[in-house]
């Protein structure tokens, strides 16, 4: 195998951990979000605006730890600039 | 595969490379000028009022309110920065539905200037509120030992503002690129309608977390009356 392509099986295999991993925090805390804004709604359904402003903006920040992790494997598959790195030095090292 | 309209280049004339990022930005500021002067032009204050002007009406009392539910005293005064950053975001999101649009804030370069904005906009308010004693002053706030991990936060909050917006839009465009190719015409339509729901909360997001930083640097201040100092605790607390 050519340093390419183990570079782009490390790539794809360490996109797919990282998506797995990453996302399991931010389900477990937007199910933890969700569960408690519903108490509050039935508790206090006075108070629904408000919650569900606040819900809302807590559920996009508790996203986008996940979102981070999708930004990071998609540069991993799709911009990946070690994958570049190496083929550049492959056809320096055949040219001559 | 595409991850940004900034591979998409329209013209490139002696270098000076004219991307899809630039005109669709160019597109939506040309929209959002060009509608807002047209209506504004025919303002009527009598009893026939056009149905244009009740919507501008509408969006802007809409506005004003939500900087006032993050607790400044004088919403006028950030309404044009948060009001632009709102429509802008939201416009350039929503039009998403035209075909052959790419939204411009799926590109890093946009929300990153974006952010630089949301930056710089904070101390500008800030001093001109409370002095520049006083700014610099919030950043030893609790005690000096702060100071690093106050400048790391200004700097990662800004980092992640960028993207975070950058990464909802650009996932939905990558997302429906891949759900073309695997079971086209149904489900890439399904996640088109959600990514116009996440567009326009990722807009409110923005524009309501800039509007929290503003407001938590001009006010660190006042700790005298216990109902604004409760209100600061709430809003600081949304903004980590």
């Amino acid at each position: 195998m050519d340093p390419a392509t183990i570079i782009a099986t490390i790539s794809i295999i360490t996109a797919g951990l990282t998506i797995a991993i990453g996302s399991i925090g931010p389900a477990l805390a937007e199910g933890r979000a969700a569960a408690q804004a519903l108490q509050a709604l039935a508790q206090q359904p006075d108070a629904s605006n408000t919650i569900t402003r606040t819900l809302f903006v807590s559920l996009a920040m508790i996203e986008s730890t996940a979102i981070y992790c999708f930004v990071v494997s998609m540069i991993l598959l799709f911009a990946n600039p070690f994958v570049d790195l190496a083929i550049a030095t492959a056809t320096r090292a055949a040219g001559g | 595969m595409e991850i940004s309209p900034d591979t998409w280049v329209f013209s490139d004339w002696h270098g000076l490379r004219l991307n899809a990022t630039i005109v669709f930005t160019w597109v939506v500021m040309a929209l959002l000028v060009l509608l807002s002067w047209i209506i504004t032009a025919r303002l009527s204050e009598g009893e026939t009022v056009s149905r244009w002007q009740v919507m501008l009406e509408v969006v802007v009392t809409t506005i004003r309110d939500q900087i006032a539910e993050v607790g400044v005293a004088d919403p006028a005064r950030y309404l044009p920065f948060i009001g632009t950053l709102f429509l802008f975001i939201a416009t350039a999101n929503l039009l998403t539905i035209v075909p052959g649009y790419q939204p411009p804030t799926g590109s890093l370069s946009t929300t990153a200037a974006l952010a630089i904005c949301v930056l710089i906009a904070v101390p500008l308010f800030s001093i001109t509120r409370r002095g520049l004693r006083g700014y610099l002053k919030s950043y030893l706030q609790p005690s000096p030992f702060m100071l690093p991990f106050n400048i790391i936060g200004e700097l990662s909050r800004t980092i992640a503002l960028a993207v975070r917006l950058y990464g909802n839009v650009m996932s939905g465009t990558v997302i429906v690129g891949i759900l073309i190719s695997v079971a086209p015409f149904f489900f890439p339509i399904l996640m088109q309608v959600l990514g116009l729901l996440t567009g326009l909360i990722q807009a409110y997001i923005f524009a309501i977390l800039a509007m929290v930083y503003i407001a938590s640097a001009s006010r660190a201040k006042r700790k005298t009356d216990p109902a604004s100092d409760a209100e600061q605790t709430q809003t600081s607390r949304e903004g980590d």
